[in-house]
């Protein structure tokens, strides 16, 4: 009997992804079921496994957790990767807040009409060179620390890199301006965990390619 | 000498208005500084205070926080609102998260163009009466104790309470077919500090209206 976790989404990035980064970088290994066709949603609805109707779930300890912040807080709890008190939660909350807000602009951009892709691209550049990153470089410039709280590796370390990487994808040279993120992206890349996620073979997901938006479409709607 | 937590957004309901019910359920009193201009937004966005350049903002215990959500984490764990474990708390996670998307789409209502508003008024009742309040019916039924998690008060009930007060302004009726959640709703009402929340002269928010959706346009420029 398999007592691994057990991720139920579509086989693509989506809100599932940052789940994955967790679990991967917290050295947890987990099974995949993938959505492939509305069918296979409207089985989860109908058997009674989504509280919510939606996925992301994954099923862990016992539960069929959904709500994805619901889901990273739990394994974050769970693997010491929340800060040692209240206040480094509060810390890591509101980054890791901040980044899903980025990483929200990042993943709508594929869904985007024709027409609002030019304008989308546009703010998405701007909120992040503009409003996030320089929070997270003067963070990491302040304290000259290796990690964003309480000089321990937390989850809002996981999720910056991942939205680092991300940004990247859309605009290679999205960090000139910022050299601790650059330096900071590189050593988190490196810790054994997540070097390990980062390589092919990987259970690490591609970016959403325009011919695949149909398909997931499909599922969803 | 511990101050008063202060509340930085217009005054209004908006993201603000889930903190200011869960301190009002904690007994925390609390001051609030109104935007109500453009200046006063950018007066606190230049001078630091606004990690992401956004409102909410809570000034408590020493820090100046932002993020809905990392705010009301925060106010739930300090004021023993967020269960005694681990797994309580994906629980309260997952129910206060299922409250927040069905009132993130109450809040967008009055934003939405007149052409659209009847459609978006129909999904809100949709996904009410058949998405959300059948969980929380089904959970109350299952277990039959008062609070939605680990027999306690917490943020959950809270939130769950917010949400439901939200749907009858929409639509009066909308527990009709709801027996637990409209005893909880009856019971939670009644716990003191929240019967004071819902009295008036206290400092939750009407309903916005016209007035008010013009003025946050105005300051947010959307």
């Amino acid at each position: 009997m398999s007592g691994k976790p057990k991720l139920h989404y579509f086989n693509g990035r989506g809100r599932m992804e940052s789940i994955r980064w967790l679990l991967a970088a917290a050295g947890v290994e987990f099974e995949e079921c993938f959505l492939e066709a509305k069918d296979d949603l409207v089985k989860l609805q109908k058997d009674g496994s989504l509280l919510f109707q939606q996925v992301p779930m994954v099923e862990i300890d016992g539960m069929k957790m959904v709500q994805t912040k619901a889901i990273l807080s739990y394994i974050a709890g769970k693997y010491n990767l929340y800060g040692k008190d209240l206040k480094e939660r509060a810390l890591i909350d509101m980054y890791v807040e901040g980044m899903i807000d980025l990483n929200e602009l990042l993943m709508v951009h594929t869904f985007q009409p024709a027409e609002k892709k030019e304008q989308h691209f546009a703010t998405l550049v701007d909120k992040a060179t503009n409003r996030y990153f320089p929070v997270f470089e003067k963070v990491l410039k302040d304290h000259g620390q290796d990690f964003l709280v309480g000089n321990q590796f937390s989850r809002a370390d996981v999720q910056l890199l991942e939205t680092l990487l991300t940004a990247e994808e859309f605009k290679p040279d999205i960090l000139a301006k910022f050299p601790l993120l650059q330096s900071f992206k590189a050593r988190t890349s490196n810790i054994p965990t997540i070097k390990k996620f980062l390589q092919p073979g990987s259970q690490r997901k591609p970016p959403l390619q325009e011919k695949d938006v149909e398909k997931v479409m499909k599922i969803f709607h | 000498m511990a101050a008063k937590p202060k509340l930085h957004y217009p005054k209004g309901r908006g993201k603000m208005e889930s903190i200011r019910w869960l301190l009002a359920a904690a007994g925390v009193e609390f001051d609030e500084q109104f935007i109500e201009k453009k200046e006063d937004l950018e007066k606190i966005r230049n001078d630091g205070s606004l990690l992401f350049q956004q409102v909410p903002m809570v000034e408590i215990d020493g820090m100046k926080m932002v993020q809905t959500r990392a705010i009301l984490s925060y106010i739930a764990a300090k004021y023993n609102l967020y269960g005694k474990d681990l797994k309580e708390r994906a629980w309260i996670d997952m129910y206060v998260e299922g409250t927040t998307d069905l009132m993130g789409m109450i809040m967008s209502l009055p934003l939405q163009a007149a052409e659209t508003k009847d459609k978006h008024l129909a999904l809100i009742i949709e996904r009410a009466t058949t998405r959300y309040f059948p969980v929380y019916e089904k959970a109350l039924k299952t277990h039959g104790q008062d609070y939605l998690v680990g027999n306690k008060l917490s943020w959950a009930d809270i939130q769950l309470l917010e949400a439901i007060l939200m749907a009858e302004e929409c639509k009066a009726d909308i527990l009709s077919a709801f027996p637990q959640l409209q005893a909880f709703k009856g019971r939670i009402s009644n716990v003191p500090t929240i019967k004071k929340f819902l009295q008036p002269g206290s400092k939750r928010k009407p309903r916005p209206d016209e007035k008010y959706i013009a003025e946050m346009r105005k300051i947010f420029n959307f």
